[in-house]
């Protein structure tokens, strides 16, 4: 089994807070794998939860993400246009292990959402699958779990976590 | 142009087609305080869908109108609504959110419910009076009134209300249109949306059923479907506005994009076509023709007096929601379906309601940033020329789903309530 390093898994996870926080989105879904999914899912629900059988704030497969990506793009997009202001801190990187060809890593986050004087902060953890591609590495499931009772006062989701 | 009389929160006038709310009615404390009076106080107020407590023993703890509530399913298979307060000195006895509980334990001085509500042991018992527990002052206190309409529980904390039948009244033809869905029930499914908007919550109240808004701030949702899996399905936007009385209104059409129940998508494939037939065939057996294909092809957006909205459109939500200031509410929604339904169209459903509703959907955080800045321009409202809002889009002319009259169905029951309140007051 060849893991890649924490600092290697580093490296990408804050390359890709850096996209976000630029609102550079298609530099960011280009690092994603064109099977990837992106989840957050309901604060109520356990761990093993699954969006098929449970209802989520979000559940994108790779189209509904492009999508997700079009539309944030648009000002015609209300609730993030004007833009929002956001910092994405990513910490307490872990490699865990690997299976077939999906590399599993965790890490902490909290993301900072600053519009209308308001700041309001997403915090929880990330958990991740990686895979190789070349010299590198890509994400193909990034799921969300939010340490928070509810959005509130956070009242949406409409940037990316 | 009518001038509307001071201090009227509303004005009617029908011969001039004009229809106007005081914007101080999504501002003022005071109003607030009436509204919990009048409304939260004296309306039937939805707890939750029977499926949450489906097994003896289970509860779920929620926040109605400020009170704190155990809704649970009991020993003997009944519904109880209790107040989440010790009777002693007052702490929670119920500090889980679910669950299932034979008993709830009051943890400050051990206390212990049945969950039937009776007081069962206490500690220290030989110092109070030997009858004491046979006495009703040891018990978890009901609800007021509590009532169950085919699955959807409701309480009222004024003793004296309607029947819940009866106050649901013209309504009940819609919520059956939800419940004959299935022959064997509806559900919950896991997994409950909280949330809040920095806005007053009569503005989620238009919002919910307000087709006007949809081709502007949902233009791109509607792209988005265009670009995706409604391809190639051209149903326009199409319905009626009606008022059901005491508040109830409904907003009823026919629309591009896919139902559960059970209007078929090209994007859904031959799989999905098989799903939706089969569904429609089912329920052209049970209901006839004409009910089915109203089930099957046209959306509701129900509002039942004065803050559960169930939307029956892409996928079947159920939302409600309580002010806690008068620029800010709490709002929890659920996803409901047929007990039985297919993993296929389970799955179908949930992907379905996230593509648009809630707070990660592509049109619910647009809503969101609407009903927030109407708050935000209502800091005007106590400028002349800026006070009023105007809701007469419609007046006069044949309904239509974009028009405006189940607001103001809304409006004259609130009002009605609300000024009725003062009256008392003074």
């Amino acid at each position: 089994m060849n893991l890649p390093t924490r600092s290697e898994v580093e490296d990408l996870l804050f390359l890709e807070a850096d996209l976000l926080d630029n609102w550079q989105l298609k530099d960011w879904l280009a690092l994603y794998t064109p099977d990837a999914v992106y989840q957050v899912p309901s604060t109520d629900l356990p761990k093993s939860a699954e969006p098929d059988t449970s209802l989520f704030y979000i559940a994108d497969d790779f189209v509904r993400l492009e999508q997700r990506i079009i539309r944030l793009g648009k000002k015609t997009m209300w609730s993030e246009y004007p833009r929002s202001k956001t910092r994405h801190l990513v910490t307490n990187v872990r490699v865990l292990g690997q299976s077939d060809d999906d590399i599993q890593v965790r890490a902490a986050f909290a993301v900072y959402r600053t519009k209308w004087g308001n700041t309001d902060i997403y915090v929880g953890s990330y958990e991740y699958c990686l895979r190789r591609d070349g010299d590198g590495l890509k994400i193909s499931k990034k799921r969300c779990n939010l340490d928070l009772d509810g959005l509130r006062p956070q009242g949406r989701v409409s940037i990316l976590l | 142009m009518g001038t509307p009389n001071q201090g009227a929160l509303i004005s009617d006038d029908e011969q001039l087609g004009l229809f106007q709310v005081a914007r101080k009615a999504f501002t003022d404390t005071a109003i607030l305080d009436a509204e919990y009076a009048a409304i939260f106080n004296k309306c039937w107020l939805y707890v939750g869908h029977e499926s949450e407590v489906a097994k003896k023993g289970d509860f779920v703890r929620r926040i109605v109108a400020k009170r704190n509530i155990i809704f649970n399913r009991d020993t003997s298979d009944t519904l109880n609504a209790f107040f989440n307060t010790c009777p002693h000195r007052g702490a929670e006895v119920c500090r889980e959110s679910k669950g299932n509980a034979k008993h709830f334990q009051c943890f400050y001085h051990g206390w212990i419910f049945s969950c039937e509500g009776k007081l069962k042991s206490l500690p220290g018992a030989d110092r109070y009076s030997s009858d004491f527990k046979d006495q009703d002052r040891g018990n978890l206190v009901p609800v007021p009134r509590f009532a169950n309409y085919r699955g959807l529980c409701f309480i009222n904390f004024d003793q004296n209300a309607i029947s819940l039948e009866d106050y649901l009244g013209n309504a009940r033809e819609y919520l059956d249109l939800i419940v004959d869905q299935s022959a064997d029930g509806m559900t919950i499914i896991s997994g409950q949306q909280d949330y809040a908007i920095r806005a007053n919550w009569k503005l989620l109240v238009e919002n919910s059923n307000d087709g006007y808004h949809a081709a502007t701030t949902h233009a791109t949702y509607l792209d988005y479907l265009a670009n995706t899996h409604a391809k190639g399905n051209e149903v326009a936007l199409r319905g009626i506005g009606r008022e059901l009385g005491g508040g109830h209104a409904v907003v009823e059409y026919s629309a591009p994009w896919g139902r559960p129940i059970a209007n078929w998508i090209p994007s859904w494939g031959d799989e999905g076509r098989r799903e939706m037939d089969a569904i429609h065939a089912k329920l052209v057996e049970r209901h006839g023709k004409e009910k089915a294909d109203r089930i099957c092809f046209k959306n509701r957006n129900l509002l039942i007096f004065p803050n559960l909205v169930i939307n029956d459109i892409m996928s079947l939500t159920f939302r409600t929601f309580f002010p806690t200031a008068p620029n800010y509410m709490n709002i929890s929604g659920w996803a409901l379906a047929p007990a039985s339904e297919s993993e296929w169209a389970r799955k179908y459903r949930l992907d379905n309601f996230l593509e648009f509703l809630g707070p990660g959907g592509f049109a619910t955080p647009d809503d969101v940033e609407a009903l927030e800045s109407c708050q935000a321009g209502y800091a005007n409202s106590l400028e002349s020329g800026a006070g009023w809002n105007d809701i007469s889009k419609g007046m006069g002319m044949d309904a239509s789903y974009d028009d405006e009259v189940q607001m103001r169905s809304f409006w004259k029951e609130w009002n009605r309530r609300v000024a009725q309140a003062a009256g008392n007051a003074e």
